[in-house]
């Protein structure tokens, strides 16, 4: 069995009086009393940011600086609170990219609806959004919490690309161009 | 149904037994025994080739001594039976008496595992930008029988990306899984042979044969059946994914065939039409004409106010004015080939109430292609006629209205969504009278008009039409009106409450209904709740004598629906 | 007519009253800090006042001890919106905190704080001091009464009959706590009376607490009760009535229910240690070293004060120890334990007084 039952013993006089308990009490909070504090003083002092905290929600590029994002809405489709709003869009036949077919037209998270989940970064299939340090924001009206898609580009910045599905793409493609 | 039971044979699908007619393919017969064999080539109502191997199945039958003819019984005193020592697909197999199959067994497994490593083998890596995603057959049984790593190490083929097959239809040649369904489609059902594959092995390549294009007006159907997404549409690509879609049952309004559609919208705007299998009307197919009759609700020319002389009011006043102009009498009445079954109704009920002096419909015709777009371009006639709005069929050009109009005969007129304009009445000719005009959007009829209801769209409104067949078909609302326009049969309702001084008028279909089961003798019986899926055939034999316009369509054949017709008359 | 004595009077009164507001807003103060620091918390110490903060060392160690914290919180009580919910009854409603206020700042009257040539320094010196002090605060709870009966919501309601209930409870049991006091201080022939200056010149020998432990433990508790602060804040409890009855209550006009709660708390203390730790004497067993004129008058004082100060942190170490009672516990407490009790007590003190004043005087 997982669980132990214990006697309840009766209280015996002393105890009953709830003075020595009291007294226990008294001495413990007086001895915290003269602890160290373990408040961190925030603005002042920044807390140390654990290996994959998830801060706000941030568009990433390339290392090359395309942007990774491909429009396939699936974040806005598992984000709980409905917080991304993506319209799609078709990257022009000449691009230099015109190999990924697709980027977001328009890519906006409300942030003040945004829960901080995560699950668009577990989600994304091309590795393009993330959850990045930045945890404090504020704005002076809601229009101005909903972060556009240049914002969130500009918020992320850029990241590796281990898996360069699309350059390989690229590659073989000319390859193939070249052996006819 | 009785009597079809003794022609059922008995198939053993996994061990159970199952009774399916002879003859039907084992998929569907899987189907039938709630199993699923995964399939890509094969269409319900395509031909088969058998190409794509994703069907394989294990297949044996009962065994017999070759020399008596006796069956081999074993050990449990059962017949025994033959596996084939191979797999067999079961796309191609037909039911027999007593066929065994198996369709989850170790070795079908493991077929299945290889005939999808091979087909992803080549397929590009492409889902997170595909328009098939979420609805992808090969996305599904990759998740199934996918191993989830490639074992491939060279390149993947290249091939073009970005072909347009004709003006709606894009290929994307690398996700081809070869299937040939649209090959298919083109030549059995469009019966315009134009596609086609060349190049041999992994280079195969789909294509338009030379100097052709897929332009038909079928041709977004290839971009259903195609079970990957090599085939897309142009005007949906890109647009929205499949799976923020919300699907709502409807009819198209294009032409009396009464195509079964499903209307995809998101958020209270459509974004593509699909047609709805319905094997009595429109098989899986829908004509490309029809999918893009949504893009005209959404325009600056819909009409969003109820007005009196030009400025606004609210339905009761609209309906208070437009009582007094038709109590003052000499009223003609247009009806539309457009309006559903309940509109009609109503609108009858109103030209009754009034003593109109005339009723007509306006007609549209085109030419019928055989299939799916018929001559007669109104999808509800025959409500018209069941509802008892016309009693003859209608002409495209209202000559008698202009002169009875010219002759003072007439002097309120009641326009139900058709532009008096566009069929033969002159605009300064309206401006004599006083016109009453119901519609969703603005015309000159409109602008003349002294009192005008805003109406809703097929899209936007419940209600049901009747098609060539006499089937009765519903729509529900897909996507909500422009803010503040009441449903048809509310404001016509609350026209006509007043005009009869009729107590509480319909706020919805199930209303009128209510009403038109006791009104009409071919209704009764049915609620608009319970309207199947696929239709209702109503008894329409009275009014077969009519010579309707429409030729053969696809399920369709004017001589051979009078024999419908009249087993329907019979079984009532 | 002479009008002096009344205008030095007047002087001393609002002097008084300024240094316990003062006092009991550095209480509030005092409250959070050591609540922050039992928690292992700071407690405030961000707010800066303008040119004092910015004293180099001074500046920055005032403003990280919060010292300027009652001041803002002064203001922000007197600056901030008011709103009068639209479904008090007006008349009680505003009447409350009043009632709440004055009864607290009344009692002082009659607390002697030190003594300068034998003689009290007190507002009024009465002969029933402490039955002014019992009357006149316990008046107070008609502010919590009328403030949870106006506000006409069900939270302020339940905290206002909850505090009518215990100050009922206990009022009895703290009444009946310090009459063994009195009964030892009023030797045969003595003169003291019920005046608390009295009590506290009785004591300089030997503090009242060590005669009566008993009488000091009722009176204590009752005091905790009578005062609402935890483990007895039935009336505010603000885990289960929201904020009890200044629920409704806003910007000064909690202010007030506020300042009076701490004024509570301060006076008790007084009174605590008037009546059982010696006032304003030295040590047990010491003559009290003050010497005569002003000096021994601020030195008594100050030494009064540091007692007060210390049963106010007690106070206020107790309410970041324990945790609240829950209401019919309370009850039971008072009426089924403390009254007996503090009757027993009683009795036996008498008795034993009698005893002792037959055989050994
Ligand atoms: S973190 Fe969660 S809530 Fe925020 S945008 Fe991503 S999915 Fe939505
Ligand atoms: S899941 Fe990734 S690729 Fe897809 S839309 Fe979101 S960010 Fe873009
Ligand atoms: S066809 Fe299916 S599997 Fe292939 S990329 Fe498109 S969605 Fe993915
Ligand atoms: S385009 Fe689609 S339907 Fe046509 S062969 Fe390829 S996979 Fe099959
Ligand atoms: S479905 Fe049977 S072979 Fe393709």
């Amino acid at each position: 069995m997982a669980f132990k039952i214990l006697e309840r013993k009766p209280l015996n006089w002393a105890e009953r009086t709830y003075l020595p308990q009291i007294i226990t009490g008294l001495k413990i909070t007086l001895w915290n009393l003269f602890q160290k504090k373990v408040t961190l003083e925030y603005p002042d002092v920044r807390p140390v940011i654990p290996e994959g905290y998830r801060g706000i929600p941030t568009l990433v590029k390339d290392p090359k600086g395309r942007e990774k994002c491909v429009s396939c809405q699936l974040c806005e489709f598992v984000c709980p609170p409905k917080a991304i709003r993506i319209q799609p869009g078709e990257i022009p036949e000449d691009a230099d990219y015109a190999h990924v077919e697709k980027a977001p037209k328009q890519f906006d998270i409300d942030m003040l609806r945004c829960i901080y989940c995560g699950f668009c970064q577990e989600v994304c299939p091309e590795e393009a959004i993330f959850l990045q340090n930045d945890f404090s924001l504020s704005g002076y009206s809601r229009e101005e919490m909903v972060f556009p898609k240049a914002k969130l580009y500009e918020m992320g910045g850029t990241f590796p690309d281990q898996h360069n599905k699309w350059g390989k793409k690229q590659q073989a493609a000319e390859e193939a161009k070249a052996h006819g | 149904m009785t009597g079809r039971d003794d022609n059922l044979i008995s198939v053993f699908i996994d061990e159970e037994e199952f009774l399916v007619p002879p003859g039907t393919n084992m998929v569907e017969a899987a189907r039938l025994a709630g199993k699923e064999i995964p399939h890509y080539c094969y269409h319900p109502k395509l031909s088969v080739t058998g190409n794509c191997r994703m069907c394989l199945m294990e297949l044996g039958m009962p065994l017999k001594d070759h020399s008596t003819g006796e069956p081999i019984i074993d050990r449990r005193g059962l017949q025994k039976i033959g596996w084939m020592p191979r797999p067999a697909i079961a796309c191609a197999t037909r039911a027999f008496p007593g066929i065994h199959i198996k369709t989850d067994s170790e070795l079908v497994r493991e077929c299945r595992n290889g005939v999808m490593e091979f087909l992803l083998v080549n397929h590009p890596l492409d889902c997170p930008i595909c328009d098939q995603a979420g609805e992808c057959s090969l996305q599904e049984y990759a998740a199934d029988y996918g191993r989830g790593y490639s074992r491939f190490v060279e390149n993947k083929n290249v091939k073009p990306k970005r072909t347009r097959l004709g003006p709606r239809v894009m290929l994307d040649d690398e996700r081809c899984i070869l299937c040939s369904r649209c090959i298919r489609f083109c030549k059995e059902i469009a019966k315009d042979d134009v596609l086609g594959f060349v190049d041999r092995g992994s280079y195969s390549t789909l294509t338009c044969f030379p100097g052709k294009d897929l332009q038909n007006n079928y041709s977004l159907n290839t971009v259903d059946i195609c079970p990957v997404g090599a085939l897309t549409s142009i005007d949906f690509r890109f647009k929205m994914r499949v799976w923020f879609l919300k699907e709502t049952p409807s009819i198209c309004a294009e032409s009396s065939v009464g195509v079964n559609t499903h209307i995809e919208s998101r958020e209270g705007k459509i974004y593509r039409i699909t047609p709805r299998r319905n094997d009595e009307v429109n098989d899986t197919w829908i004509p490309d004409s029809g999918r893009i009759l949504y893009k005209s609700i959404d325009t600056d020319e819909r009409l969003i106010h109820y007005t009196i002389d030009g400025s606004h009011t609210l339905v009761d006043g609209a309906a208070k004015e437009a009582a007094t102009l038709l109590r003052e009498g000499a009223v003609a009445v247009v009806g539309s080939g457009r309006a559903s079954v309940e509109e009609q109704y109503l609108l009858g009920k109103i030209a009754s109430a009034v003593k109109a002096i005339s009723v007509s419909l306006v007609s549209r015709t085109g030419d019928g292609d055989g299939l799916l777009v018929s001559a007669d371009r109104n999808p509800n006639v025959r409500g018209a006629l069941l509802t008892g709005l016309i009693t003859s069929l209608p002409h495209a050009n209202l000559g008698g209205l202009a002169s009875a109009i010219e002759s003072g005969e007439v002097r309120t007129i009641l326009s139900f969504g058709e532009d008096l304009t566009q069929c033969g009445v002159e605009k300064q000719l309206l401006e004599k009278v006083n016109v009453i005009y119901f519609g969703s959007h603005c015309n000159e009829t409109g602008e003349v008009a002294k009192v005008v209801f805003p109406t809703l769209t097929v899209f936007e409104k419940a209600g049901t039409f009747i098609n060539q067949q006499f089937r009765l078909q519903k729509f529900l609302p897909a996507v909500p009106g422009p803010q503040g326009v009441l449903p048809d049969i509310v404001s016509l309702g609350k026209l006509c409450s007043i005009l009869d001084g009729e107590a509480i008028p319909p706020t919805g279909p199930e209303g009128v209904w209510a009403e038109m089961n006791t009104e009409i003798p071919q209704f009764s019986a049915i609620d608009f709740e319970n309207i199947p899926i696929n239709g209702i055939l109503i008894d329409g034999s009275q009014w077969e004598h009519l010579p309707f316009i429409e030729g053969m369509s696809l399920h369709y054949d004017p001589d051979n629906n009078r024999q419908i017709m009249a087993e329907v008359t019979k079984s009532k | 007519m002479n009008y002096l004595p009344v205008l030095i009077a007047l002087i001393k009164a609002v002097l008084m009253v300024a240094v316990v507001v003062v006092i009991a807003a550095y209480a509030v103060l005092a409250e959070r800090k050591i609540a922050g620091w039992i928690q292992g918390r700071y407690g405030p110490n961000r707010t800066a006042f303008p040119v004092i903060g910015y004293i180099p060392i001074l500046g920055k160690m005032l403003t990280r001890l919060g010292v300027f914290q009652p001041v803002a919180d002064g203001l922000k009580f007197i600056f901030k919106e008011d709103p009068i919910p639209g479904h008090v009854n007006l008349v009680y409603y505003f009447l409350a905190p009043c009632v709440a206020f004055i009864p607290a700042m009344t009692t002082m009257a009659v607390l002697p704080f030190g003594e300068m040539d034998g003689q009290p320094l007190v507002l009024a010196n009465l002969d029933i001091g402490m039955l002014f002090l019992l009357a006149v605060s316990s008046l107070g709870v008609y502010g919590i009464i009328l403030a949870g009966w106006s506000a006409n919501s069900k939270y302020p309601f339940l905290g206002g009959i909850r505090g009518s209930a215990q100050m009922i409870s206990y009022e009895l049991a703290m009444g009946l706590s310090i009459l063994p006091a009195f009964l030892w201080a009023n030797a045969p022939g003595s003169e003291t009376g019920m005046s608390l200056f009295n009590v506290v010149q009785s004591q300089d020998q030997l503090w009242m607490v060590i005669w009566q432990p008993l009488s000091a433990l009722i009176f204590l508790v009752a005091l905790f009760a009578e005062t609402n602060r935890l483990p007895f804040d039935m009336p505010e409890a603000e885990t289960e009535l929201v904020a009890g009855y200044n629920t409704e209550y806003g910007s000064m006009k909690f202010g007030l229910f506020f300042v009076a709660e701490y004024t509570h708390i301060v006076i008790g203390s007084g009174v605590l240690t008037v009546l059982f730790l010696g006032g304003w004497n030295f040590f047990p067993g010491l003559p009290s070293p003050w010497p005569g004129g002003w000096v021994g008058g601020v030195l008594s004082t100050l030494w009064f004060l540091l007692k007060v100060f210390t049963v106010v942190f007690f106070f206020m170490w107790i309410r970041w120890t324990l945790p609240r009672f829950r209401y019919d516990q309370v009850m039971r407490l008072g009426w089924t334990v403390l009254l007996p009790l503090a009757l027993a007590n009683l009795v036996l003190n008498a008795i034993f007084i009698a005893l002792f004043d037959n055989w050994f005087v």
